[in-house]
């Protein structure tokens, strides 16, 4: 009885693993791929309603993204109007492997962020992705920026850099981009771009 | 997406809100991705001179990358719609074949295997070199899924070199021979499938899963020797280890060598006793012992199973109650599980969730996994809405405050306003006339208009004396005129002799001039627009709020039912999956319980043969 079974099993096996799950490793033609079990077979009425609802859950979301993008730019009309409003992003050098801990902004000598930053942020920031650390009103005119930047090199040396800026804000929305380098990296630790 | 590379970094990046939108992606915050993707897209495409923008030097990355963003938050239909849209856009050969191959992808992974055909069917001239191979790859598999296997073969036998893909090549290689009938090709293939070189962790799976199928495949053959060299290539440790050493058993104890089925059987029967071929296991060893005659142990052995199914069906069965209560559901939600990519793997380990103890296989499909990352994405939807619900209210408090604030102020600013405005038309007015003169006395000289308010007064004196003495003829009125006239001469010389000093310096007042005015209006549109700001700071939102709201309580509605629904279904699959488990684990234990009292048989006829003799 158990042979019998067993070679039932193993020609299942060799079906299931060739066909259904094809779905996984060696169904997905490329790693980060993700295909559905039984391409050969029909789906099943749970698979069907699985999908049914997939569909209505795509719509929903569809939905919420367009309230989300109508809802920030009311609040960016009634927070940050475009005559003062001023956004500061946070960028790395590219290629720069030091480890970014804390950025610190000062604008006119008033603290107005202080970002900590987790090892998600930190690699994002590494793989060329910009944060928008700061976004906030000032009358139109100059004004003083000054950043302080604490990290670590990678002999796991702390190291602290400040720098000064003057940025010019004028009736249009101000953008200011700051990218940062470690020391040695042998550039400018902090520059300053505006648009 | 590995193939959403990140297009700049640093000095490179031009844009800095697709640069915002990278680094939540990186993240796995597709939804805020998406979003400022979206608004910076939809932006640029309402330039119009959209190659001034920044985002014009990314912007075929941008399209792409929303669609990837799509994706990955599991919008296959917007993705392709976004994809579609590139594809007829009017755009270089390169980006419509790489669009095309991002079409196809999607359309594979969702089934549509014609559509996904028709897709790669589009690209023509050059293919960017970053994805030759993977179109390729694509297109085998679209064959394999279609039973085209002898064309799948052809294409896969031109991959063969490519290095990325070799494990995943070579073992599909293997199965489409097998499909296409050449068994022996398709052996050979697996056999080299199965001994390729391989460090990192998915091609070390491909490779033991290619020595599991082509030991099952020679196992299957009769060929159980070499089924057994090849099953011991599956690493111990590996994903398919288990599968593999219940088979290397199977296929000793076919050959009748049981002592040595017993060394993988028995390695398998200490592992995690949820696993269908460890649970088996519990069945095979003392199944081997009864085979080598040796009753007691196998007496033991399955007294042992017996015991391992029960406490698992006790297991099962908690877990059902524990699905049934919505335990299964509220772990899902949980903060830390959720921490990275691998969490529906690491559900399992969840303290006080016995309920995802058995649900591993169910979670290695597709569409539960989809339904699983849907419940989940509709709860932080659900979040979300509920923030914003608090976020209206608190910009309807800002309203009321500013119109509580600049409502009593506005009039009287308004009207010392109107007062300031019209005194200063009327000054800029006369601030225009002058320039007008000055720019037309630059051609057409006019001394008088030059003249100071004491020389216009004596000039109008001497021409007030002269119409008196117009009519007299005396030879006194005589030398009064020829002194009006000489006095009119002095004042006609100084005037024209002076003429370009006055009028240089008559620039350099108007210029003067100018600055103050320019300083002047500068501060009248400066006041002109925080004017309006103030204004804007709270007229015009109540119908945007309402509206709003309203679409958020919908939206929330919506969520609240579809989570409700996509709960009840992932809980019914659960429980359909754990049943099937239980009915399984309860057919073993009546087979533990026959296995027992026939070796508790089997040893006491030996023993009375023994004693008979």
């Amino acid at each position: 009885m158990r042979n019998t079974t067993h070679w039932w099993f193993v020609i299942g096996l060799v079906l299931a693993l060739s066909f259904a799950a094809f779905g996984r490793l060696e169904g997905a033609p490329l790693p980060e791929d993700k295909k559905t079990d039984g391409k050969h077979t029909d789906a099943t009425a749970e698979q069907q309603q699985m999908r049914g609802l997939d569909e209505q859950v795509q719509e929903v979301k569809s939905d919420v993204l367009s309230i989300s993008a109508e809802l920030n730019q009311l609040e960016e009309k009634l927070l940050y109007p475009s005559g003062t409003q001023v956004a500061i992003f946070v960028a790395l050098a590219k290629g720069d492997q030091m480890r970014l801990d804390a950025v610190r902004l000062e604008i006119d000598g008033q603290l107005v962020a202080h970002y900590i930053y987790s090892a998600k942020e930190l690699e994002a920031l590494r793989r060329g992705g910009v944060q928008r650390i700061y976004v906030g009103n000032v009358a139109t005119g100059d004004h003083q920026l000054n950043v302080v930047i604490d990290g670590k090199l990678r002999a796991g040396t702390d190291f602290s850099r400040t720098e000064h800026f003057t940025f010019h804000k004028e009736v249009k929305p101000k953008l200011v981009e700051l990218t940062m380098s470690g020391p040695e990296s042998g550039k400018t630790p902090i520059t300053i771009g505006e648009l | 997406m590995g193939l959403a590379a990140h297009p700049a970094s640093g000095e490179d990046l031009r844009d800095l809100f697709f640069g915002e939108a990278l680094y939540h992606a990186d993240q796995g915050q597709y939804f805020e991705a998406i979003q400022r993707l979206d608004t910076e897209l939809a932006q640029y495409h309402r330039l119009d001179q959209p190659e001034l923008d920044t985002l014009h030097y990314h912007v075929n990355e941008a399209e792409f990358s929303v669609g990837d963003f799509e994706l990955d938050y599991r919008m296959h239909y917007r993705a392709g719609r976004a994809i579609k849209r590139v594809l007829e856009g009017s755009v270089d050969d390169a980006v419509r074949n790489e669009a095309a191959f991002r079409l196809a992808r999607i359309h594979f992974q969702k089934d549509q295997l014609d559509d996904a055909l028709q897709a790669l069917g589009r690209i023509r001239g050059p293919v960017p070199e970053k994805i030759r191979n993977d179109v390729e790859f694509l297109r085998a598999n679209i064959y394999m899924a279609t039973n085209r296997s002898g064309e799948a073969v052809e294409v896969l036998g031109h991959l063969q070199n490519n290095k990325s893909l070799a494990g995943f090549v070579s073992y599909n290689l293997g199965i489409a021979l097998l499909q296409a009938g050449r068994q022996k090709e398709a052996i050979d293939q697996l056999d080299k499938a199965g001994q390729l070189a391989a460090d990192d962790p998915a091609a070390l799976a491909i490779r033991d899963k290619s020595n599991l199928v082509l030991g099952a495949l020679l196992f299957e053959a009769g060929n159980f020797e070499r089924a057994k060299q090849t099953l011991d290539r599956v690493r111990l440790e590996g994903p398919f280890s288990n599968q593999a050493l219940l088979r290397a058993g199977w296929a000793e104890a076919s050959t009748q060598q049981y002592d040595r089925a017993l060394v993988p059987w028995n390695i398998l029967a200490t592992r995690e006793p949820t696993d269908v071929a460890v649970q088996e296991a519990m069945l095979t060893v003392p199944h081997a012992y009864a085979s080598l005659k040796l009753y007691g142990r196998s007496a033991l052995m399955y007294g042992r199973a017996l015991e391992l199914y029960s406490t698992q069906i006790a297991k099962v069965d908690a877990s059902i109650s524990s699905v049934q209560e919505g335990r299964f559901l509220k772990a899902l939600i949980r903060e830390e599980s959720r921490e990275d990519q691998s969490w529906v793997i690491r559900l399992r380990s969840l303290p006080g969730a016995p309920e995802t103890y058995y649900l591993m296989e169910l979670m290695a499909s597709h569409d539960f996994q989809t339904a699983l990352h849907n419940y989940l994405d509709l709860e932080d939807l659900r979040s979300k809405l509920m923030a914003w619900e608090t976020s209206l209210d608190a910009f309807d408090d800002i309203i009321r405050l500013r119109k509580q604030n600049f409502e009593p102020l506005l009039p009287v600013v308004d009207a010392q306003f109107q007062d300031l405005d019209s005194r200063m038309r009327l000054r800029l007015e006369q601030h225009k006339h002058l320039a007008e003169r000055l720019q037309t006395m630059l051609t057409a000289p006019r001394p008088d208009y030059l003249a100071t308010a004491d020389e216009r007064a004596t000039g109008e004196r001497i021409a007030l004396i002269e119409k008196k003495l117009e009519h007299s003829d005396s030879a006194e009125s005589l030398a009064f005129r020829q002194r009006a006239a000489r006095l009119q001469g002095v004042l006609t010389w100084r005037l024209e002799t002076e003429y370009q000093n006055r009028l240089t310096a008559a620039y350099e007042h108007l210029n003067e001039l100018n600055r103050q005015v320019d300083g002047l209006t500068r501060q009248y549109d400066a006041f002109v627009r925080t004017r309006q700001a103030a204004t804007h700071s709270y007229v015009g939102y109540d119908t945007q709020i309402a509206q709003l709201r309203e679409r958020a309580r919908r939206a929330l509605e919506r969520v609240d039912t579809l989570m409700a629904r996509q709960g009840h279904m992932i809980e019914t699959v659960a429980i359909n999956q754990l049943q099937a488990r239980r009915e399984r684990l309860v057919a073993q234990q009546t087979q533990a319980r026959y296995g027992v009292a026939d070796s508790y048989d089997r040893t006491a006829r030996v023993q009375s043969g023994a004693e008979g003799h």
